[in-house]
């Protein structure tokens, strides 16, 4: 691995998201056996930093920490001591003071966690900072596009909703543009970057166009405080234009695949039917979320190989 | 920085003299007697004079900063008159204006008072700007004619725009009796809402949230044409964008009523130096594109610009090592300032460097009034002394402010201050 931390997938090298989707396959094999656990991090200790709630996200580290035999601790800070602001270099010294080997940190403020890595010496893994980046999600997003188109060069990517409060949208046309994949958003105008075109994507505000396009759908969570404000007139208006719904899809001849990052607002962005059809692989997602974060931590903590398998 | 009193003579030998009131250029010597000017020319040291070997050196007119946060009363931690003073003598200023964003706001005669008093124990000539409104709330216009007359030299809310249209043209009307600049901090909060930094590619790939360029140009425009409609006095402060450059270069062709102000960093950094998420970056108004700092250059090369105002804001390590969305905006600017404008405007963009220490010495004392022919005879000996060509490192020790929120640190800069003469004091800078 060229870099020492996992930070964001702006300039990761292609040759290690390959790495890590190749290793997360091998882990995915793992999940699979009645006994889940190796013990390839056994003596390794992992902070995993919360300044923000995130159960899903940090479940998922955490059962990759622990099938790794890593021992864990987790923090969680609240949001009210946060805003003291000295709060974050207390807590890195803390850290550093611990003799913690990685540090998982989910901030709300993007740079953060380059931020933590000029205060500590451990490894930083990004799990979330804020609108910036969320390189783990987008590796696992990546691992499953690959298990099921079998390569991710060329393929045709549509990501659908508020691209940019979303950190999930951000690392993923990152990681993808430098898997050689094509990326269209497609969401409501007020919720697109204002210079997303240089991104090296295509913008298209007609979901309907993108779904013919595409081969598979990230689609992302619409956050109900969006709506009813200046940003978004009603759900109503979202599901019209934008909703991925049982109908919308019957209109479409071909079948995509559909992702969501989680967790839904069935019937806002995604209906349930959707969400539980044979297109959607979103439990996919979450199991190989856990193979991934277990590949990206046995590679940025140079885990020893488990006998037998290699 | 070894600051001690003149000597009842003092000698400035040898050195190239800049004299910005005339516009000239010449070699010479400087005789100093009880710290007035007593002679420009060729000098014979009398037997007792201090001399000081100017050899290499440019000697010109003490600098004047237009817009400078000390931060007294209310947050000395940051920043007093006296510690914003030493900053100043390091960076060869040898006055300053003082906004009134402190806390209470400089609102009243008397806060005006307090500040003049203060500034007569310190080291810098320092005028203070009074608020427009009282307590910086934009809704009620300050008792202008009595601050004036205890010194204040201008009005700004700075730190705060005057939002309310309406309340800004009063501002101006009401200044017309005066004759004085009112100063609009130009940012339109509601275009701004929580961005952190210039909205463009950059902010789009750091995830930041940002705003746009015609978040200060249109309150720029709107100001302009407020300074049309009542024939008042407008000096727009830290301009940051091309946008605003083209109404201010416009507005100029037929009014004289204007004057405009630039920063170091906005003419040093572009957006793309915050991929590095230095909060010390982070600065109202923001840090914008290559594009906007091309602009900003030639405005500073063809006139628009008046001068160079540092927008020194301290604040403290604490906050400024938050993370970037609680860090407050600043960052100082008056210990660096010379050898990062000499860099990008004499250095690599070939500008007359005469014209460019007017803008640092001669251009802001007009605007403001004070005298502006300082090597005449009799004049208090404000002065100083500058190498244009040594090239150097800025670090934390060249620092002289109570804070250290500089993103030049490590930073090479042309052209360093070695000697400044004020108040019957010289300071000399290793
Ligand atoms: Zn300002």
């Amino acid at each position: 691995m060229q870099h020492k931390h996992l930070l964001g997938l702006k300039n990761y090298p292609a040759e290690d998201i390959q790495t890590i989707i190749d290793t997360a396959f091998t882990f995915r094999e793992v999940l699979e056996r009645p006994i889940k656990k190796v013990p390839s991090l056994q003596g390794k200790t992992i902070v995993n930093l919360f300044f923000e709630n995130s159960t899903r996200t940090r479940i998922s580290f955490e059962l990759a920490q622990k099938r790794l035999s890593a021992d864990t601790v987790n923090f969680s800070a609240s949001s009210s001591s946060l805003q003291k602001g000295e709060t974050f270099k207390d807590t890195a010294q803390n850290i550093e003071a611990m003799k913690i080997d990685a540090v998982v940190m989910r901030h709300p403020t993007p740079g953060a966690p380059l931020h933590l890595t000029q205060h500590i010496d451990a490894v930083v893994i990004n799990a979330g900072d804020g609108t910036h980046e969320h390189p783990t999600q987008a590796i696992l997003d990546m691992t499953s596009l690959h298990e099921r188109f079998g390569n991710l060069k060329g393929l045709k990517i549509g990501i659908i909703g508020d691209i940019s409060h979303s950190r999930v949208a951000l690392s993923n046309i990152f990681g993808l543009k430098t898997m050689g994949a094509e990326v269209t958003l497609c969401g409501p105008a007020t919720l697109m970057p204002p210079f997303a075109e240089d991104l090296g994507v295509k913008v298209n505000y007609n979901v309907d166009e993108v779904i013919e396009w595409a081969e598979a759908i990230n689609v992302l969570r619409i956050q109900r405080e969006r709506m009813g404000g200046g940003l978004l007139p009603s759900v109503r208006e979202y599901r019209n234009l934008f909703g991925i719904t049982t109908e919308r899809l019957a209109l479409h001849k071909k079948e995509i695949v559909i992702m969501h990052p989680g967790p839904m607002n069935r019937g806002v962005e995604i209906d349930s039917s959707v969400a539980d059809s044979d297109q959607a692989i979103i439990l996919d997602q979450v199991l190989n979320g856990v193979a991934s974060r277990m590949a990206i931590l046995y590679l940025l903590l140079g885990g020893k190989q488990e006998e037998g398998n290699n | 920085m070894n600051i001690s009193k003149l000597s009842k003579h003092v000698v400035l030998k040898g050195g190239t003299i800049i004299d910005p009131a005339a516009g000239t250029e010449k070699k010479g010597d400087i005789l100093i007697e009880n710290g007035k000017i007593k002679f420009v020319g060729k000098v014979e040291a009398p037997k007792s004079a201090q001399v000081v070997d100017c050899k290499g050196l440019v000697v010109t007119h003490g600098f004047c900063d237009l817009h400078v946060h000390f931060r007294e009363p209310g947050r000395e931690d940051k920043e007093t008159l006296e510690s914003g003073s030493m900053a100043a003598l390091a960076g060869g200023f040898t006055r300053v204006c003082v906004m009134p964003n402190t806390d209470p706001p400089l609102d009243s005669p008397e806060s005006i008072r307090y500040t003049v008093d203060r500034s007569e124990e310190c080291l810098v000539h320092i005028h203070p700007i009074g608020a427009i409104t009282k307590g910086q709330n934009g809704e009620e216009l300050t008792e202008m004619g009595a601050m004036l007359s205890e010194g204040a030299v201008a009005f700004s809310d700075d730190g705060l725009p005057v939002t309310d249209s309406g309340m800004m043209r009063n501002a101006l009307e009401y200044a017309t009796m005066f004759d004085i600049p009112v100063i609009n901090h130009a940012e339109d909060l509601c275009l701004k809402k929580n961005g952190v930094m210039h909205e463009g590619k950059i902010s789009t790939h750091l995830g930041l949230s940002a705003s746009p360029d015609i978040t200060e140009s249109n309150m720029v425009h709107r100001d302009l044409e407020l300074t049309e409609l009542t024939g008042a006095r407008l000096h727009v402060p830290h301009v940051s964008s091309a946008k605003s450059v083209d109404h201010i270069r416009k507005m100029k062709k037929t009014s004289n009523r204007v004057t405009a102000e630039v920063t170091p960093h906005h003419l040093f950094f572009t957006d793309e130096d915050l991929v590095s998420f230095d909060t010390n970056l982070k600065v109202a108004p923001p840090i914008r594109t290559k594009a906007d700092q091309k602009a900003l250059i030639k405005a500073v090369k063809d006139g628009t610009f008046d001068c160079i105002a540092t927008d020194h804001a301290p604040h403290t390590i604490e906050e400024k090592e938050g993370t970037f969305d609680l860090a407050p905006f600043g960052m100082i600017g008056l210990e660096s300032c010379f050898g990062a404008v000499n860099q990008v405007m004499v250095k690599e963009n070939k500008m007359d460097r005469v014209k460019l220490i007017q803008m640092l010495t001669v251009k802001p004392r007009r605007i403001m009034g004070f005298d502006h022919d300082l090597f005449s005879k009799g004049a208090e000996a404000e002065l100083t002394i500058l190498n244009p060509e040594e090239s150097w490192i800025f670090r934390k020790s060249h620092i002289q402010s109570r804070s250290s929120n500089s993103p030049y640190v490590a930073h090479s800069l042309t052209g360093k201050i070695k000697y400044t003469i004020i108040k019957g004091h010289i300071t000399a800078l290793s």
